[in-house]
């Protein structure tokens, strides 16, 4: 862990990414107001993302699979920008109305996800805790275990960031940076290295 | 006795049960908001177990399942082993890539899960 006054670091955090030829932001407001009624229009931005991403990719069949490279990066981009974008709007702050932006980075063998969102403290510390408990742990025992309190009711919403380590074997990173502007307020960057 | 298949359907995804093979089907494309928003669908599956000692899960159609909604599934696993004399069949599909990530998953809370994978 990397720690200054204000900024948090854990895991596979880059403070910059290297240089892409080709990647895509995409903004949102959190408009939490109106999630019921934006919900599926984050869906359709995640398979916006998982087709836009698979086009570079081309059609061979890769080993012991049924489905082919650019089928499986699409299905791939596509489950994991959904589970970062609804994790991003339910974890903003309604009092902050401070833009979710997601923005996906393409290398020769690899995509890097980089999304970033406004959350108040108290959620922001929750999430650090989890962030703690994933880097001290196996990530299959953790999985199983929290797939067994989720199963019995108590497990929140923590198997997004769970299935995207153990069956996608995504690479995270994380950093929260305490806002100049607003003491009340984290910012929260997630990082996410996909090798394709 | 002449059961009628319950039915949810929306633009984006359905969900049926035919009791005379005892299988629930599922179609589309299903990342509601979180687990609360999964609630009538949980209760479709519990309700359709009720009277069964075997039941399938036909998951070959369903292309998109976010993390909720595995939770769900997992949740419903845990309810049939909870009964513990239901012999519980998830059939999924080679060419859908979640499938192939994450059911194996399911069968980790429930050894006696039987998983038949379709190409």
């Amino acid at each position: 862990m990397v720690q200054t006054n204000d900024i948090h670091t854990f895991g596979d955090f880059l403070a910059a990414v290297p240089a892409s030829e080709e990647y895509l932001t995409l903004n949102f407001s959190p408009a939490l107001a109106l999630r019921k009624q934006r919900w599926r229009n984050y869906g359709l931005s995640a398979d916006f993302l998982g087709d836009y991403f698979a086009a570079f990719f081309p059609g061979e069949t890769l080993p012991n699979s049924k489905i082919d490279r650019r089928n499986t990066v699409k299905a791939t981009v596509s489950y994991i920008a959904n589970e970062l974008i609804e994790n991003a709007v339910k974890y903003s702050d309604e009092a902050f109305p401070l833009p979710i932006s997601i923005t996906l980075f393409l290398y020769e063998s690899k995509i890097i996800f980089q999304i970033t969102n406004y959350s108040n403290l108290p959620g922001g510390e929750n999430y650090q805790a989890f962030v703690q408990a994933i880097l001290n742990s196996d990530p299959s025992e953790l999985y199983l275990q929290q797939l067994e309190k989720t199963a019995m009711g108590a497990g929140g919403s923590s198997m997004g960031l769970l299935t995207m380590i153990n069956d996608y074997s995504a690479q995270f990173g994380w950093q929260f940076q305490a806002s100049h502007h607003n003491p009340e307020v984290v910012q929260v960057t997630v990082m996410v290295h996909l090798e394709v | 006795m002449n059961i009628k298949p319950v039915e949810i359907k929306t633009d984006d995804y359905s969900i049926w049960y035919e009791p005379e093979s005892s299988t629930a089907f599922f179609q589309g494309f299903l990342r509601l908001d979180g687990m609360a928003e999964y609630q009538p669908i949980m209760n479709l599956l519990v309700s359709a177990i009720e009277e069964s000692d075997s039941f399938n899960v036909n998951l070959k159609d369903l292309e998109f399942l976010n993390s909720s909604g595995i939770s769900m599934l997992s949740m419903f696993v845990v309810r049939v082993r909870e009964r513990g004399n239901i012999q519980l069949v998830l059939q999924g599909s080679e060419k859908v890539l979640w499938q192939t990530k994450s059911l194996k998953n399911l069968q980790r809370l429930m050894p006696s899960l039987t998983l038949e994978f379709s190409s």
